[in-house]
């Protein structure tokens, strides 16, 4: 980022490798797919549906007679996609195409490896290229390529397909708000920056976009003592992936001196079992040379053993 | 069943990017307040609010939480969310005031398109076992559905690049596009992804927009010429792309006809595509007397879960401005126009 006006901005990467368990339609589909042939399902108006569908989508009866269809079919429709994006069927430009399989009455929407927008037209015949590796549902299908030589030939007897993997992942541009982006600036200099509300006063760090209270953003900067007391707490037993620290340990609302909210952290620095409602805490400070756009900065809060806070000076903060 | 109405109407510029957060509230504390302003009502006079958004677009959990706090939630509110185009989460706030639960309701659409890759993102509305694992993006699915089209005759290019020259003529200044430019000149242009160009396909737009509903009792204290509601109907079609006929909208035909479509003067369609305004247009028969996007529509700017809101913001606004008597709003989500939305309104003497 450039100026310091200006918000603060970073990618973030969101994904996750979904496992989807199939019902019996999917299941049967997919165990076919592996076995190198497609199957639809009939509707209730008699159109063979392929994919297949779980209920007709006119009249949402459950449907459960299977029909194998071609390998080969028609292109009833095609886009070009010149510049493919992450997760399509092929690296290099193609077509997206509606496929009529023969045998089938709706199309089936996949990729279609034909070289150049030059080469495809509605109305040709393509045929299933397989993947190298089978079993995962729709993506068994590599892609449709212009009829050519035979097709791979068919399997004897593929095991059952019950579940698929399906990876989502996204990438975001994340901006954080001008208010926030003066906090965290702040962070990277040791300093701990709230904003007092125009409205009703209060201070709130990290700073708002908008005082929930009076729907305006705050305004004025307070910078707040790396002091507190705990408002609340809870003592975390329980392990789980990407822990940091081995339970059992403290994680609390931490309100600074000065604030009028709690922001999350952990109470380290005394056992777990002594951590109470107002006691006062310290941050306890990562080295300077470790210091980032972050709260991670602070590595924990610790007791000051100072008496603890009466329960009527944090009792509207809970 | 009580009558409603719209009674306000504001929107944040269509852009391409903006600076702020995801959770949009650098763009809805303004519209909140010119909202307000121009209806005469405090936050704590509303008796329902109602927003659409989406996780998806926003990349992280429960975003329209964050949203909330434009609204200055306390004491505490009553409020909804849908994930969808805000254009649904109005039909909640209509149902909330037509059974007598509130008088009054605002509903707001924000999203930030621009912090993600928005035709990937779009792909997860497919279905989840067939299609979106193949990742097919929003502009190829809305390409095969324009492909069927011109193989059928059903529309040409020069149709489609007419509805685009059409709608930049008309767009307002709050558009991210406008301008003129002949048809012609759109046709010269490559593809973006053959049959589409660009002129074809809405601009990643950020955005944000409000409408306030009221109460026949509360409308007409509110504004002089509210713009009634007399119809409101939405409807789906199949998730399987295959299984529908993309060359017409039967979804839209029958939440017209539910909504009672005939005799309107304006109509503001929430067509992401120039075809699919062609594909909209006989949906609802609507005729060549009726002005079609005076506001410039989804092609100047296309703010994802404000769109359609906005589009009913817009017809609206030619109600209680008196340049029209009745008009229709229409509002899309999903693939290819899967699931569709009619608002008929009108103004009474
Ligand atoms: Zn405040």
């Amino acid at each position: 980022m450039t100026g310091l006006s200006e918000p603060l901005s970073a990618p973030l990467e969101v994904g996750f490798d979904y496992t989807r368990s199939l019902g019996p339609v999917h299941r049967r589909f997919a165990t076919e797919l592996r076995g190198r042939r497609i199957v639809g399902v009939r509707g209730s108006d008699g159109r063979v549906h392929v994919p297949p569908v779980e209920y007709d989508p006119d009249t949402a009866a459950a449907l459960d007679e299977f029909v194998p269809v071609g390998t080969r079919g028609t292109v009833l429709s095609w886009s070009w996609m010149p510049r493919p994006l992450e997760g399509q069927p092929l690296a290099h430009p193609f077509a997206w195409a509606l496929v009529l399989l023969d045998g089938a009455d709706t199309p089936m929407l996949h990729a279609l490896d034909a070289g150049s927008p030059d080469a495809v037209r509605t109305g040709m015949r393509v045929q299933v290229r397989w993947a190298a590796e089978l079993g995962n549902g729709i993506r068994d299908i590599a892609c449709f390529e212009p009829v050519g030589q035979s097709p791979a030939p068919p399997l004897e007897d593929p095991e059952p397909v019950s579940m698929i993997t399906a990876p989502v992942h996204l990438h975001y541009q994340h901006s954080a708000s001008p208010e926030e982006s003066r906090y965290l600036r702040g962070l990277t200099e040791g300093r701990l920056l709230g904003q007092r509300c125009p409205q009703c006063r209060k201070v709130y760090i990290p700073p708002r976009g908008a005082c929930p209270t009076d729907g305006v953003p705050t305004e004025e900067e307070v910078e707040l003592p790396d002091t507190g007391i705990v408002t609340t707490f809870c003592i975390v037993n329980v392990p789980f992936l990407g822990q940091r620290i081995p339970p059992p340990y403290v994680s609390a609302y931490v309100l600074l001196d000065g604030a009028d909210i709690a922001f999350l952290h952990l109470v380290l620095g005394c056992d777990a079992a002594d951590v109470r409602m107002g006691m006062r805490v310290r941050a306890e400070w990562k080295p300077r040379e470790e210091w980032g756009y972050t709260l991670q900065n602070i590595d924990h809060f610790r007791p000051t053993g100072e008496p603890d806070a009466p329960f009527e000076t944090y009792a509207q903060h809970l | 069943m009580a009558d409603v109405a719209v009674v306000g109407f504001a929107q944040a510029p269509n852009v391409r990017a903006t600076h702020g957060t995801t959770n949009g509230v650098e763009m809805l504390v303004p519209i909140f307040r010119e909202v307000l302003d121009s209806t005469g009502l405090r936050t704590e006079d509303i008796g329902f609010w109602c927003s659409g958004s989406s996780d998806y677009l926003a990349g992280r959990a429960f975003s329209f939480i964050a949203a909330v706090d434009a609204i200055g939630a306390f004491p505490p509110i009553n409020e909804s969310h849908v994930e969808m185009d805000a254009a649904w989460a109005l039909y909640e706030a209509w149902v909330k005031i037509r059974t007598g639960e509130v008088d009054t309701a605002l509903v707001y659409g924000f999203g930030k398109s621009s912090a993600g890759d928005l035709r990937r993102t779009l792909a997860l509305q497919l279905d989840p076992y067939t299609a979106a694992p193949l990742w097919p993006d929003s502009v190829s699915i809305a390409g095969l559905q324009a492909r069927l089209g011109l193989d059928a005759g059903e529309w040409t290019e020069q149709d489609m690049a007419e509805v685009a020259a059409r709608s930049r003529a008309a767009a307002g200044p709050g558009a991210q596009i406008s301008g003129r430019v002949a048809a012609a000149d759109l046709l010269a242009e490559p593809y973006l992804a053959d049959p589409l160009r660009k002129h074809d396909c809405a601009p990643i737009t950020d955005g944000a927009a409000v409408v306030v509903l009221a109460s026949a009792d509360r409308a007409r204290e509110l504004h002089e010429r509210p713009a009634w509601i007399t119809g409101l109907e939405h409807r789906i079609e199949s998730g399987s792309i295959g299984a529908r006929d993309l060359l017409r909208s039967p979804s839209t035909t029958a939440a017209a006809e539910a909504a009672g479509a005939a005799d309107v003067e304006v109509a503001e369609l929430h067509a992401p595509f120039t075809h699919q305004e062609i594909v909209l247009r006989r949906a609802i028969g609507l005729g060549e007397d009726v002005a079609i996007n005076p506001s410039g529509g989804p092609l100047c700017g296309n703010p994802m879960f404000s769109a359609g809101l906005s589009r009913i913001g817009e017809a609206a606004s030619r109600v209680m401005s008196g340049a029209a008597r009745r008009v229709l709003a229409h509002a899309t989500s999903g693939p290819a126009l899967q699931q569709n939305l009619v608002c008929v309104m009108e103004g009474r003497s």
